[in-house]
């Protein structure tokens, strides 16, 4: 499945992110986790942790590690990239990340061009 | 090479250790201990009756007689030599023959002549057989006499007061620790000594014993004194074992010992003699230290290196007795000729302090310190390196009254060949190097280079010098938290106590940097749990939980949950567990018995927890915060209400301890235990604080663990009422919450903590720091504003909310899967899953 525009899926209002934290939506039936960085900074990415298999990166801790926005799994505790979905200790642990809108109270996600 | 070493005690097995580093593969060595145990740490023997077990002590690591191939004989005593056949025979007659013998004998404890010392209950001070006897016997006294008021006397007296026995002191000399210290040192010595309870009688030369008339003995004095008591130790100093030199004709000491040269050799060159037994210019050495040293210098003269020789060594000592600090320094009675002194005494905080310097003032010759000994580091480096003296060296002893920093000696000051730890001879490159290759903390640097992990005394200096080395090295910012905050845990609790901060956007404003990260934002939710006892799931607080606290419940590998209710103490009644049962099977949960003595409950998605918890608190449970860095559970065994051994109440104090601390946030879980006896069924040894039940009240144990590093908790009080105990409970948890590192348990914060056991009871029982109320205000704080979170979130309509799986469908979450296994849930495994997941695995292509 592959899509040249992206399609936009309304998961849910701003105020359902508590700042600071993350939930997850289901898109298209994938797992995506969507994360609220303080009060306007929104990113998604795939919220199905490589390493475990099991569907909890929104459930991590978010931050920062020098440049990187991250989430720490919470099973293993390794760091993914919010805005690339890279994972910063083991490369081949690594997730998609997707786009994300927020049109007035309503925040949207994009599924990245899948692999 | 056949080598027969006689004796297995400290020194022996340092040999063996040394002959095992030298990797020396033609020695054939055979070993021949008369006790009937490996060798152990002497040193810390006194440890013994703080419960430490024989393991516990012993110096020879798994394995090593298996690893090295050294034929070890227990048991087995040399009775005789005969040096032209060059043979051993032990006692029962099995005779070996040797290239090389190594006489280990050690020391036997002197009893004097007196008539009745052969009497029963009269013991010595030397094997864990002798401290056996004693503690059987102690049960049974009331009073304890110690004969001889020197360094182990002294040592021997606490142990005696610490079985809770009348304790006194008879010595015939006219002070105290009279090898070590002064007669003004040892006035202060006494009274403190005093002070804490033990009687001490100097000038009395004993003359007899008979039957007591209100206590077993009567110890009767030349001065037609006496004095009654149940039990005698004899602790009147040590004479060396060189009886298997005087049957053969080896040459012996001028006052005993087996005489040796600087190669340890005695008079016959294939018989070495190391430690205690040995006497070197006919001195004799009744520490460790020279003894480990003799060994090492033995085990390389075997071993073909003619260059290791023995040059003496230095009898500084540096003690606590009773938690009075005595200290000696080399020449501490001012024998060189023309020396001079520096004396200051303070008669109020008993504190006596005295420094001898060489005739030109250059150099420091001596000390002796009474009552405080802080300065026992710096001056016994500037004795041992001749390091020159400052311009007023009496400022090294005076107390710094102008508020100004003392002349101390920094670590870059020694030079790198300096020898920091005396007792296994660690110099302070070595130190330097263990921290170059990672070592950053005082039980990594024990762990690698030994330093400290003898007598410990000379742990603050090594602390010093690892923290140079670490600034030089650029590695100081180690203990800071993460990259958002420039400080250690210890320091942030402290900003956020004083500053009253609340919130992690105000800590972050004040003393921190970026955004924070997955270490920070829980160190300071738990900080600010520990301190303002805030619900964990309120407002911007949820934000900073770990996934366990923000879910209150423990995530499992395939992202679900287990849930715990509270059972304060293990006490659960049959309504209690037919409720959870059946919310187990109609959740269709896991259940299995944890080793804190509840039940624990597998496998609950997050949109499960609040109808889950819902139904636990109608039947009148509580979160047993299984999630949280917190106080776990309080283990308990059924005690005297049931059982014929209990002598208290063990569960009713478990459930009251348990009911108290509970939702307390620490820097790391904490576990309990309460035995109703010492047969210690409820294990309390192996917990953060144990418990056991005596006689009189309760023995407090501290900063034990099991898991991954298993420790020995140590006793800190002994016979306390229960008012007692929870204050000093609170002090403990209070002191610990505030001073730890993140993720630090009891027992790893203990064994990094400087000054150790001493110093943390000076801090809980004899409020040193003079914090004790506050700490046990602000413990009464957290008990005040307990709250069961569970009630609290499933009660708030905002916080129930975040229960679920998706934000955008209520259906469940179908990657969690589980199999049946044993008649219960398991989660399926990555092949059994595959059906399941096929489906998902197919939109991602
Ligand atoms: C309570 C106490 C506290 C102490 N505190 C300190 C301290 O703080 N600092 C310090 O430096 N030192 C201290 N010491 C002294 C220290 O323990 C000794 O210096 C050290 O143990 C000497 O070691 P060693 O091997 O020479 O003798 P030991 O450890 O006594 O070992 C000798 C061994 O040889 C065995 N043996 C003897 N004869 C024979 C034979 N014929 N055949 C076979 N085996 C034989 C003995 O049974 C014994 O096991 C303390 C000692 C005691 C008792
Ligand atoms: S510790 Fe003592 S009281 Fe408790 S169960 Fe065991 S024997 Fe009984
Ligand atoms: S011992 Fe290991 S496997 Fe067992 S519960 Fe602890 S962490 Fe898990």
């Amino acid at each position: 499945m592959s899509t040249k525009k992206p399609r936009w899926t309304a998961v849910c209002k701003i105020g359902d992110i508590l700042p600071g934290t993350g939930v997850c939506a289901l898109v298209e039936d994938h797992h995506v986790a969507v994360f609220r960085l303080g009060e306007d900074g929104f990113y998604a990415i795939d919220n199905i942790d490589p390493r475990s298999g099991a569907s909890v990166l929104s459930r991590g801790l978010i931050g920062n590690l020098g440049e990187h926005l991250v989430v720490a799994s919470p099973l293993y505790k390794n760091h993914f990239d919010l805005r690339t979905g890279a994972c910063l200790e083991a490369p081949e642990h690594s997730v998609r990340a997707h786009r994300v809108q927020v049109r007035g109270e309503a925040v949207f996600v994009s599924l990245s061009t899948l692999s | 090479m056949k080598i027969v070493l006689v004796g297995h005690g400290m020194v022996g097995h340092k040999f063996l250790e040394a002959l095992r580093q030298l990797q020396f593969p033609a020695a054939d060595v055979t070993v021949l201990g008369e006790e009937p145990r490996t060798a152990y740490d002497r040193v810390h023997l006194s440890d013994f009756f703080a419960g430490k077990t024989a393991e516990d002590l012993s110096l020879v690591e798994p394995g090593f007689f298996a690893d090295t191939g050294f034929d070890l004989r227990l048991n087995s005593r040399a009775a005789a030599i005969d040096r032209r056949a060059k043979t051993v025979t032990t006692q029962d007659g099995v005779t070996l023959s040797y290239d090389k013998l190594v006489l280990a004998t050690g020391s036997y404890p002197f009893v004097p002549p007196v008539k009745g010392s052969d009497r029963g209950q009269c013991f010595v001070y030397r094997t864990i057989e002798d401290l056996e006897a004693m503690k059987e016997a102690s049960a049974i006294s009331r009073k304890g006499v110690v004969v001889g008021g020197g360094l182990l006397g002294l040592e021997c007296a606490k142990a005696l007061r610490d079985l809770g026995l009348e304790t006194h002191v008879v010595e015939f000399a006219p002070r105290l620790m009279a090898v070590q210290v002064d007669d003004d040192g040892g006035r202060i010595l006494r009274s403190k000594i005093e002070a804490l309870g033990v009687q001490v009688h100097t000038e009395r030369n004993t003359l007899e014993i008979t039957d007591g008339r209100q206590a077993r003995h009567r110890m009767v004095f030349a001065d037609g004194s006496h004095l009654e008591t149940d039990m005698i130790v004899f602790s009147a100093g040590i004479r060396p074992r060189d009886e298997l030199a005087r049957q053969n004709a080896l040459a012996v000491g001028a006052r005993g010992g087996i005489a040796i040269d600087d190669q340890c050799r005695t008079s016959d060159p294939d018989i070495y003699a190391i430690g205690e037994c040995a006497a070197w210019r006919d001195q004799t050495f009744g520490l460790v230290a020279p003894g480990y040293e003799m060994a090492r210098i033995a085990a390389r003269q075997l071993a073909g290196e003619a260059g290791a020789v023995f040059a003496g060594a230095d009898m500084s000592t540096k003690l606590k007795l009773m938690g009075v600090d005595v200290a000696s320094i080399g020449d501490a009675h001012g024998r060189t000729p023309g020396c001079r002194s520096f004396r200051y005494t303070d008669e109020c905080k008993q504190i006596y302090k005295k420094i001898v310097v060489s005739a030109d003032g250059k150099h420091l010759l001596g000390a002796v310190l009474v009552g405080n000994a802080d300065e026992y580091g710096t001056l016994l480096q500037m004795a041992l390196n001749g390091i020159a003296l400052p311009e007023a060296p009496e400022f090294l002893i005076l107390p710094a009254g102008d508020g100004k920093a003392r002349p101390g000696l920094g670590a870059h000051e020694l030079p790198d060949s300096a020898q920091i730890c005396s007792c296994n001879n660690v110099s302070k490159e070595q130190i330097c190097t263990a921290v170059a290759e990672g070592a950053t903390s005082i039980g990594e640097i024990k762990a690698c280079t030994q330093a400290g992990a003898t007598c410990g005394g000379c742990v603050p200096l090594v602390t010093q010098i690892m923290k140079a080395e670490m600034a030089k090295l650029g590695m100081a910012v180690t203990d800071h938290l993460c990259e958002h905050f420039p400080h250690s845990r210890q320091e942030l609790y402290h900003l956020v106590r004083v500053g009253g901060i609340r919130s992690f956007d105000e800590l972050l404003a004040r003393h921190g940097r970026g955004l924070g990260c997955d270490i920070c934002k829980p160190t300071a939710a738990s900080i600010f749990a520990s301190c303002w006892n805030d619900f964990v799931l309120k407002g911007e607080l949820a934000s900073l939980q770990d996934s366990n606290d923000y879910f209150l419940g423990n995530i499992q590998k395939d992202g679900s949950y287990s849930v715990v209710p509270r059972m304060p103490g293990g006490e659960v009644t049959p309504d209690g567990l037919i409720a959870v049962a059946q919310v187990a099977k109609k959740y269709g949960l896991y259940t299995k018995i944890t080793g804190g003595q509840r039940v624990d409950l597998f496998g609950a998605r997050v949109e499960q927890l609040p109808l889950i918890w819902e139904e636990l608190i109608a039947a009148g449970f509580e979160s047993g915060h299984a999630y949280g860095k917190s106080l776990r559970t309080v283990k308990s065994c059924v005690g005297s209400t049931w059982c014929r051994y209990g002598v208290q109440d063990s569960v009713g104090l478990a459930v009251e301890l348990e009911n108290r601390y509970k939702g307390l946030r620490a820097p790391h879980k904490i576990k309990f235990g309460v035995s109703g006896c010492t047969r210690e069924c409820a294990e309390a040894q192996g917990k953060d604080v144990g418990i056991i039940a005596t006689e009189r009240g309760w023995n407090l144990y501290v900063c034990g663990n099991g898991g991954m590093k298993p420790r020995h908790a140590e006793l800190i009080a002994s016979d306390l009422d229960k008012t007692a105990l929870v204050r000093l409970i609170d002090r403990f948890l209070m002191f610990y919450i505030r001073t730890a590192d993140r993720l630090q348990r009891t027992s790893t914060w203990r064994d990094n903590l400087e000054g150790g056991l001493d110093y943390l009871k000076a801090v809980l029982i004899d409020d040193s720091l003079g914090i004790g109320d506050e700490l046990e205000r602000q413990m009464q704080h957290v008990v005040d504003t307990y709250q069961c979170e569970w009630k609290t979130a499933v009660t708030d309509p905002g916080v129930r909310r975040r229960f679920r799986s998706f934000v955008n469908d209520p259906q469940p979450d179908a990657r969690i899967v589980f199999v049946e296994e044993r008649g219960q849930i398991r989660p399926a495994r990555a092949d059994e899953r595959v059906p399941a997941l096929a489906a998902t695995a197919e939109l991602s292509t």
